[in-house]
């Protein structure tokens, strides 16, 4: 209805270009973590991610051996290959890339280019060609095998190396189970208890229905901050403690306003027909809430149900309290926030791989599910 | 026991306990208690249709009981108590803490906060939800902008450190900045600045969420009003904030409020991010760095935030009471 005659054309070409510098800027950090995670950490450190598809120039060092050193003359001589060295050798495999530029201090790792002759400290001299071969030489003998630092293009680089760390070696393998053990439980024992609840709210009459009904809106918004202290002292008198079993309980209450509120609001929409005939068939309530009203109402569990695995799932602050803080206990949100951004704050390959294993599910839940997940919203908040 | 075979378990235990609770409380109230059958039937039958409501509920009543006002109750007590809860300190904790340069801080940035999140999640959702109306792509353009609402906010935060990260090789605004020529600047040191920085993540993840509902809401508009509008001669601006704006007012202020509660309690942005330094603390994050050290102040913080909420929180009460009439 925007498309009044003569504007349409142009006013549409701002409309769409808007919206895809929008989704752009929506997307690009996530693109970022994807593409970072597949990176090694060099490489992340030496070149922006949005690079990555270009070869990076990168530093490296090695030793010349000392023991290799020929006389000539008076000097003393080591030649051999950069891309000798079995460290090197690994990172680049049979195709070299031709040394860009090197140096024989650590201060100044690349302050010549190839071809170049070096003069460094004591007399020493050095020269790198292209292809990697070098002279060092100096007049007296090696007492230590000399360092020769040197930057060459590192072809573009992408692996599955920061996953296998961070699942074997970072006791992330540990975590994403006791995520995935946080989360069923306290995403399928609320559904049932809440569904009993919201059958009676919408189709049972009894005095104080109003009164609930408006509690439960009201519990809704209360903070989850009030909750922490009082109940972790419960448990910890009634002896649950730190535990799975005090989680479960604690996402059980939290997810419930919610989960009664949603439900109640779809089963009041149901036809009244169909459960006045069955129960004037005789049918008790309870008959009509399991056989009729439960699997009507799937569109609505389904809703919260994604809702609340979603929320649990993502959930630090029920688990950084309700959860002992011990490796073999801690959820993934809690051993990325405490632990990898502490231990491995500088390596961005492994924050961004932990991030992207720990973000993997809820994404896929979301594109797989995400019809009910709108629908759930829309009933929760447009109503 | 391993944790999974434990939550295993417990899903058997409780999917089974309900519906054999639901299940046992029936037959009992229908068979033992209140038979239909005897000398009067007919008041036994209404008697347990009397009771019957309070058994689907009970569960229900006693989890929300236990695990959502008891603590308000519950932490207000523990509130008035010390450190180690065992001194009667009536509002010493809420006077020290008016006192914390910290405590004040944290109040302004939550001010901050609740005043530029809600605001930017709204604009941004509605902007996109009306440039998506009619769109071809528009589904995808959503989905996408939508995305990030199933990212956790730790998630989220990590995924926004690779665009602040002080080293223009890895963070984009560095880059941006490198590009022209000007020094690296870590961002999330800025004083007061770098709590927008903050703000930004939490807007880049509800911006979908206001966006769904504002999108269904601009399809809910009567197309005769829209129709009549342009026929007038309005042109698209004038249709947009004259016609469609007032006629979703009721939505915008529902995902405003929605969105508003939301920013009150989400503390994992700034712990992850900063961990309350450099100015950045704000109250839910401030009481963190009480809980497991002073229960007395971290509980005296949580009942601000519940003060601060309690305005939405009737307003809540009041428009579903409305709606049920």
């Amino acid at each position: 209805m925007d498309n009044i005659a003569g504007t349409k054309t142009s006013l549409s070409w701002v409309m769409n270009i808007t919206v895809v510098v929008l989704v752009l800027l929506w997307l690009i950090p996530t693109i970022g973590l994807l593409v970072s995670s597949f990176r090694d950490r060099d490489q992340i450190s030496a070149s922006g991610w949005w690079l990555s598809p270009f070869p990076v120039e990168q530093n490296f060092s090695i030793r010349a051996s000392g023991d290799d050193a020929v006389p000539q003359g008076d000097l003393f001589v080591i030649e051999g290959n950069v891309y000798e060295d079995e460290d090197i050798a690994s990172a680049f495999g049979s195709e070299t890339p031709p040394v860009a530029a090197f140096g024989g201090t650590r201060a100044a790792p690349t302050a010549f280019a190839p071809g170049e002759v070096a003069e460094l400290s004591r007399d020493r001299t050095l020269s790198v060609l292209e292809d990697g071969s070098y002279t060092f030489t100096s007049p007296a003998e090696f007492s230590r095998d000399p360092r020769i630092y040197f930057a060459s293009e590192t072809p573009p680089e992408f692996s599955l190396g920061n996953y296998e760390t961070v699942l074997t070696s970072d006791n992330m393998d540990v975590a994403f189970i006791n995520t995935l053990t946080v989360t069923i439980p306290a995403t399928v024992i609320p559904i049932l208890i809440a569904a009993f609840a919201a059958y009676a709210l919408a189709w049972m009459d009894f005095p104080g229905r109003g009164l609930l009904i408006a509690a439960v809106v009201g519990l809704l918004v209360v903070p989850l901050q009030l909750a922490l202290v009082p109940l972790l002292n419960l448990h910890n008198q009634v002896g649950i403690g730190q535990s799975f079993v005090g989680i479960w309980l604690a996402h059980t209450g939290f997810g419930l306003p919610l989960a009664i509120y949603l439900l109640r609001n779809y089963m009041v929409g149901l036809p009244r027909d169909i459960i006045e005939s069955a129960k004037v068939d005789g049918a008790t309530d309870f008959q009509v809430f399991v056989k009729i009203v439960l699997p009507l109402s799937f569109p609505a569990l389904a809703s919260f149900a994604i809702f609340q695995f979603l929320w649990t799932w993502n959930d630090l602050l029920v688990a950084k309290v309700f959860l002992p803080s011990d490796d073999a206990s801690k959820v993934m949100t809690v051993k990325i926030a405490d632990d990898l951004l502490g231990s491995r704050g500088g390596d961005w390959g492994i924050l961004a791989t932990a991030a992207f294993v720990s973000i993997a599910v809820p994404l896929v839940v979301f594109f797989t599910m995400q019809r009910y997940l709108v629908r759930g919203l829309l009933a929760g908040s447009v109503k | 026991m391993s944790p999974l075979i434990q939550g295993v378990l417990t899903i058997i235990i409780g999917v089974g306990g309900c519906i054999g609770y639901f299940f046992a409380s029936n037959l009992i109230l229908d068979k033992v208690i209140f038979p239909p059958k005897g000398d009067n039937p007919g008041r036994n039958i209404n008697r347990a249709n009397m009771v019957r409501p309070w058994l689907f509920l009970l569960p229900a009543i006693l989890a929300l009981g236990l695990y959502l006002v008891y603590p308000v109750i519950g932490s207000f007590w523990r509130s008035l108590f010390n450190r180690a809860g065992d001194e009667f300190i009536g509002f010493g904790n809420y006077i020290t803490m008016f006192g914390d340069d910290q405590f004040r801080i944290s109040l302004f940035n939550n001010f901050l906060w609740v005043l530029v999140v809600p605001a930017a999640a709204t604009f941004f959702g509605l902007l996109v939800a009306q440039l998506t109306d009619r769109m071809k792509w528009g589904n995808i353009a959503k989905s996408l902008i939508f995305m990030p609402m199933a990212i956790s906010f730790v998630g989220a935060s990590l995924i926004w450190k690779f665009v602040y990260a002080n080293n223009p090789d890895i963070g984009m605004i560095n880059a941006v900045r490198d590009v022209f020529g000007l020094a690296p600047v870590d961002v999330l040191q800025l004083p007061f600045w770098n709590n927008f920085f903050l703000m930004v993540i939490l807007i880049w993840i509800q911006t979908g969420f206001a966006m769904v509902i504002l999108s269904a809401a601009l399809r809910g508009i009567p197309e005769e009003t829209v129709e009549a509008a342009i026929i007038d001669g309005a042109n698209p601006f004038q249709i947009f904030f004259k016609i469609k704006v007032p006629q979703i007012m009721g939505t915008i202020v529902v995902v405003w409020t929605t969105i508003t509660i939301l920013v009150l309690k989400v503390f994992d942005i700034v712990y992850t991010m900063t961990g309350g330094n450099f100015g950045t603390e704000i109250l839910p994050s401030y009481m963190m760095s009480y809980m497991f050290r002073d229960d007395g102040r971290a509980t005296a913080v949580a009942f601000v935030i519940m003060l601060i909420v309690l305005p939405v929180m009737i307003w809540n009460i009041a428009q579903a009471r409305k709606e049920m009439r």
